[in-house]
């Protein structure tokens, strides 16, 4: 517990300050209590008044200017430019959707392969926790055989459909400038 | 006399292809995004430029404003971005509240004029330097409540803070800008208290 008086009388105040301010910008949860606050008490009374003098001062501010050929220096720049579309209308949610599929099939085909070369019967043997004898996988095999092969192959040609529609895509946006 | 054109409205007729309806927007807006930026950026010259950009760039992603929120909040969250980017890419130093340097400069000012001088200072030139000797961060707090006509949800949502936070990090740059008042102006200040 604090017991220093000094910041008890600074946490005091820094609270009435918070308190009067929300009350002046009118967001206040307790205005009756604080129109009694400035109405009986004399030390509220006068932070109220030094408040309402700052916050007058700050309302009666004036907004810096800019030069006066401003409105037009915009408008002669944007004469030559054009609104771009809207976000959503050039983010094709096809393409992600088939970035998203493309992945996905990789990543399963690569699980279902991998699971498939498991020789699950070789049970627990030389201390190998997994149960998996890594010095009998095949990897020749692996990368030789025919379903790889295809599986490559349709990655491939999956991955070249997509570069072609982003490239249609970036040549019609050229054409369309 | 014309009523006010409603932000969405001039919008709409640009997004149509009604490109001079964007001037409208220009001018109803522009004091206060040059404000805003004049608060990042010390120089006129540069604060000027950048608000300029940041009306090009409104321009071009308008696009994107679905009118979830107000225009002007829109904006400001623009300017905010655009300003902070601008400083990244100068590398200026930001004047800061807690800036001897800048004490110094603003006490030497002073302490140069005359006393007359002094006393001719208006009040409100007395306020706008005292915000100016701020932190950019809360001379924007300052300027969007009070000159923005931004809500404290609004102002979070510009500068990417939570309401409560603003209404405390608000609280504390008026507490500031009372102290630069009565440190810097004090003669001013005895006068209006």
């Amino acid at each position: 517990m604090d017991i220093n008086p000094l910041h008890n009388g600074m946490e005091h105040s820094d609270d009435m300050e918070l308190r009067l301010w929300e009350y002046i910008d009118g967001l206040s949860q307790e205005p009756s209590v604080i129109e009694r606050l400035i109405a009986e008490n004399a030390e509220w009374r006068a932070k109220y008044a030094e408040l309402m003098e700052v916050h007058q001062l700050v309302q009666s501010t004036a907004l810096e200017e800019p030069s006066l050929r401003f409105t037009k220096n915009v408008m002669e720049e944007i004469a030559r430019l054009q609104i771009a579309p809207a976000t959503k209308q050039y983010i094709n949610t096809k393409i992600i959707w088939g970035i998203a599929a493309f992945f996905l099939t990789v990543i399963v085909g690569f699980l279902v392969y991998g699971f498939a070369q498991v020789d699950w019967s070789a049970g627990n043997s030389n201390g190998n926790p997994m149960g998996v004898d890594f010095t009998s996988v095949d990897y020749g095999k692996m990368f030789n055989n025919t379903f790889v092969n295809l599986f490559m192959m349709a990655n491939v040609i999956l991955g070249l459909m997509l570069l072609d529609r982003f490239l249609n895509m970036k040549r019609k946006k050229m054409l369309e400038r | 006399m014309h009523a006010k054109t409603p932000d969405n409205e001039l919008i709409q007729d640009v997004l149509q292809g009604n490109t001079a309806a964007y001037a409208e927007l220009v001018e109803r807006y522009r004091s206060f995004v040059f404000t805003i930026a004049l608060r990042y950026i010390n120089s006129r010259e540069d604060a000027e430029e950048v608000s300029q950009d940041i009306f090009v760039k409104a321009f071009r992603s308008l696009a994107d404003f679905k009118g979830a929120s107000k225009f002007s909040t829109w904006l400001y969250t623009i300017t905010t971005t655009t300003c902070l980017s601008f400083l990244r890419k100068k590398k200026l130093a930001v004047q800061s509240l807690d800036n001897e340097h800048v004490f110094a400069v603003a006490e030497n000012v002073d302490g140069g004029m005359s006393a007359n001088q002094v006393e001719q200072k208006s009040r409100v030139q007395m306020v706008n330097e005292a915000i100016r000797m701020l932190s950019p961060e809360d001379s924007q707090v300052i300027t969007l409540f009070y000159k923005g006509e931004q809500t404290l949800e609004e102002i979070a949502q510009i500068i990417g803070k939570e309401p409560n936070a603003v209404k405390v990090q608000l609280h504390r740059a008026r507490t500031r800008l009372k102290e630069k008042m009565t440190k810097h102006f004090s003669a001013e200040v005895r006068d209006i208290y």
